[in-house]
């Protein structure tokens, strides 16, 4: 329900009688799906069906567990019961690779982020290891989603690279390095500098920045304190448990009240056992969150290539001011600036009119070439901006739609919690009232 | 707590221990004689005697009997302890009650009385109750200090949670058919301030009631031999219920303490929505939404908070108490049955003395002091029945004692056990129904917070 997901239409409310099941099922069955269009996704189901333990050497020859994914594929169209899906195994390190090419490749795309390396925002139960099976399945859930995102962008589902990492895993990491990728990728040194510097940046470019800067700082605090509230309603439910072992003990020695406080007790069990279920739950809520935590840095890197090419195209522009200055002194014959050149000059006599003509020649080739790099610059520049605008926009509106949707679906999730707090409560009242 | 710094008080009062101290030296807390004149000097409203009302007639008979009145409507005394005050003195600072009792029992006066109390004078007739009934079972008073977690003799919600359970206290004793018929609860209700100091004076010396303590002592060191049946069922079943309750209590506690940590955090949460919904524009309407319904959500837990610690808690820790009044009360239960045996075992000894033939040390010393063997024997068997008798005769009152003991107990057991039922089948059921309260005001809310959604 999370990648590809079209504007929902949900039928329902003003009923207040419905139960959460019947949300949910109301919420599913009256989605409407974007068209496919020309996404990939339309053709091919893509699936990341199984995670498996291996051992291996690593770069430091050196014994190494890693986990490797299952990746499925098969084409969507009416007879595929039945057919074997073709497959291959991935690890996490592939698909950083893959990540990464698509990030140099297309810098104007707002590329979807992978689900994390190591497990960082948890609450206590959850361990942070990255064995744990717990771990592992929400990381496998998370690179199917990667791979549904990119599958339905309009630009990267027809990357090459990507569609021979679906389906063929001979030598891919090695025609991924043939692509070059790696050299055209730009220098941090080049970027921050490029920051720095730039003179005239897009408004709105600036404005997304701040925007993502704001965005994450706020995501992060929120699933900060959303994991110690789990942390907290997961003592407060355990505690229970406690009743449920008192109650049974102390049934043994009454007469009139023993079967109620059993009954009780079975139910403040079941009570303390309800958080497990409903703490995982929220968990998918927290991922849908995390994605949009780690998109800020896609959209940041969009934001400084636009910088940096910006920037170049102003290095460039200032650079041919600057020659065609140059050239008017020399043909105007008047310094009008300091230079060495014009000191020396005025000290060891004029140029020739020989030496001045040369200068001259040199500079018009400069001038012309500076002219096309100028032009060449703010094409780039202009379809940098064009191309990357589209991609926001469409960025934009997906986050909107997929964080409607989440937040509707974490309300339906709190009233369901809601609801079996009131079963078990009313069931324990039954059990007192027995007493 | 000194004594010495009187000014104020009568001239009596020295460094020197008065003969009858009786009342004081037991007394572990604050002055009695200072008590006085600082309550004549902040007491506002005199005892509201109602002359006009004449008392009842016959029809209110005497409630000395062991049947219980259930119904509600045959209730004849209803007491109310409310409305605490503080009183500041040169030397303390304490605490006193009003305690109202309106009353159509015919061994009042009056029916209705208007007087202030504090939390000795509950201590004091809860000590008289239990020496005057040793074997019955009286409700539990709130404890003296609270050393866990600090808590200020002053604060509000202790001197709440007090006040309701003295409430309880006396509204227990005037449900007892027995309890309820003493003279010293009728003189608790009834008498002002400095009539009460000087009736608290009254009663068992000091030395007599060490030596009831001593011999208290020397027989549950003794033990008791033939413990019936059904009082060792009693003894295993309160240490059960002992340890049930007590876990009870402290499993309600950490509950409340974890579910207080939980509102924290949620009252963080619910404002980093609003934070968010800043930097957005399609979603700050729903953003604002969820943040709304976590505050909401707070404030419902808080209530459930509340609810619990007024409700739940302070009833299993009665019980914890309870619990430790119903071991004493078998103890002491044990003790008089003990010295009926010591008595019984006294009586065989002396008979089988008296039955032996003279030993003959006695005829030797008798013979060395110029008796007549025969003489001797015959005035040592005199002494002996003499002694054998009065023996008997103690004996006698002391199996009255363990009768009258045992079947108080036993009475008074079905109906502690009724209580205790009663009052924690009320309380779970009031948690219970709470929680569902809460979660179902907590869905609603969420329910609200959907946005609403239209029909394609």
């Amino acid at each position: 329900m999370m990648a590809d997901s079209g504007p929902k239409e949900v039928a329902v409310i003003g009923n207040t009688e419905l139960t959460s099941a019947e949300l949910d099922n109301n919420i599913k069955n009256t989605m409407v799906e974007i068209e496919k269009g020309t996404s990939l996704l339309r053709k091919l189901e893509i699936s990341v069906a199984e995670a498996e333990k291996r051992t291996g050497k690593n770069t430091v020859n050196m014994q190494e567990i890693y986990t490797v994914y299952l990746i499925e594929t098969r084409p969507v169209d009416a007879l595929t019961e039945g057919i074997t899906p073709d497959s291959l195994w991935r690890r996490y390190s592939e698909f950083e690779l893959l990540r990464n090419y698509l990030l140099v490749t297309y810098p104007f795309v707002v590329v979807a982020p992978l689900p994390e390396k190591r497990a960082e925002i948890v609450w206590h139960k959850l361990s942070a290891d990255n064995m744990d099976p717990d771990f592992v399945e929400r990381r496998r859930v998370g690179l199917e989603n990667f791979l549904h995102r990119v599958a339905s962008h309009p630009v990267l589902c027809n990357d090459n690279i990507f569609n021979i990492f679906l389906t063929e895993d001979k030598d891919w990491k090695e025609m991924v390095y043939e692509t070059g990728f790696q050299a055209k990728a730009d220098s941090r040194l080049k970027a921050v500098n490029a920051a720095f510097r730039v003179k005239n940046p897009d408004g709105r470019f600036t404005e997304l920045k701040h925007y993502s800067d704001e965005l994450q700082t706020v995501l992060s605090q929120l699933l900060r304190v959303r994991a110690r509230v789990a942390d907290r309603l997961y003592g407060v439910y355990k505690v229970h448990g406690n009743y449920g072992r008192v109650f049974s003990e102390w049934s043994a020695i009454e007469k009139e009240m023993g079967d109620g406080l059993q009954s009780a007790g079975h139910h403040m069990d079941a009570y303390a056992a309800s958080v497990d279920d409903i703490l995982e739950e929220e968990e998918h809520y927290a991922d849908q969150l995390k994605e949009y935590l780690f998109y800020t840095d896609a959209l940041r890197a969009v934001c400084r290539k636009h910088e940096l090419t910006q920037f170049e195209l102003e290095m460039v522009a200032l650079d041919l001011a600057c020659k065609k200055q140059q050239k008017e002194e020399l043909v105007t014959g008047t310094v009008r600036t300091f230079s060495l050149k014009g000191m020396t000059s005025k000290l060891f006599g004029q140029e020739t009119a020989e030496q001045r003509e040369a200068k001259l020649q040199v500079l018009e080739q400069q001038l012309k070439e500076g002219e096309e790099a100028v032009k060449e610059k703010n094409t780039e520049s202009d379809e940098f901006v064009k191309t990357a605008w589209v991609d926001i926009e469409r960025f934009k509106d997906q986050k909107d739609r997929d964080l409607k949707e989440a937040l509707i679906s974490y309300a339906v999730m709190q009233i369901s919690m809601c609801k079996k707090g009131i079963q078990v409560w009313t069931n324990a009242k039954e059990c007192f009232n027995k007493m | 707590m000194s004594r010495t710094i009187d000014a104020v008080v009568s001239p009596t009062q020295t460094n020197t221990i008065p003969a009858d101290i009786s009342g004081q030296m037991l007394d572990l807390d604050e002055d009695d004689d200072l008590e006085v004149f600082s309550k004549d000097l902040t007491l506002a409203d005199g005892n509201m005697f109602n002359a006009s009302m004449p008392t009842s007639p016959g029809s209110m008979v005497n409630q000395c009997k062991f049947e219980e009145d259930e119904e509600s409507d045959s209730k004849d005394i209803f007491i109310t302890v409310d409305n605490p005050e503080s009183h500041v003195t040169a030397i303390e600072t304490f605490i006193t009650y009003r305690v109202l009792t309106k009353t159509t029992r015919s061994e009042f006066d009056n029916s209705e009385y208007e007087v202030r109390r504090r939390y000795q004078d509950f201590l004091w007739l809860k000590g008289k109750l239990e020496d005057a009934h040793s074997t019955l079972i009286v409700h539990p008073l709130p404890e003296k200090f609270v050393v866990k977690g600090m808590v200020e003799r002053f604060n509000g919600d202790f001197i709440e949670t007090r006040r309701k359970a003295l409430h309880k206290f006396l509204n227990r004793i005037a449900d007892h058919p027995i309890l309820s018929c003493s003279e010293d609860f009728k003189v608790f209700l009834s008498a002002q301030a400095w009539e009460l100091t000087t009736y608290k004076k009254q009663g068992p010396g000091f030395l007599s009631r060490m030596g009831e303590t001593v011999r208290a002592v020397a027989n549950s060191v003794r033990g008791v031999k033939n413990r019936p049946e059904e009082f060792t069922a009693i003894q295993e079943y309160v240490e059960d219920f002992s340890n049930k309750i007590g876990s009870l209590d402290k499993v309600t506690q950490r509950i409340v303490k974890e579910q207080k940590e939980y509102l924290e955090e949620l009252k963080e949460y619910g404002p980093t929505y609003t934070l968010w919904s800043g930097s957005e524009e399609e979603l700050a309407e729903q953003l604002k939404g969820v943040a709304g319904c976590i505050e909401r959500c707070c404030k419902e837990t808080e209530e459930q908070v509340g609810h619990l610690s007024d409700t739940l808690v302070p009833v299993l820790h009665e019980y914890v108490l309870c619990a430790e009044t119903l071991k004493a009360v078998l103890r002491r239960r044990d003790n008089i049955q003990a010295e009926f045996e010591a008595k019984n075992e006294a009586l065989a000894t002396k008979k089988v003395d008296r039955d032996a033939e003279s030993s003959d040390l006695g005829f030797v010393w008798g013979s060395l002091l110029g008796k007549n063997p025969e003489e001797a024997r015959h005035q040592r068997q005199e002494r002996l029945d003499g002694e054998i008798e009065e023996l008997k005769e103690e004996i006698d009152k002391l199996e009255d004692r363990v009768e009258w003991a045992n079947n108080a107990l036993k009475g008074d057991w079905g109906r502690w056990q009724r209580s205790m039922r009663g009052d924690l089948k009320s309380a779970f059921l009031s948690t219970a129904e709470k929680n569902v309260d809460y979660y179902e005001k907590c869905s609603g809310v969420r329910f609200l917070s959907l946005p609403p959604i239209v029909l394609p």
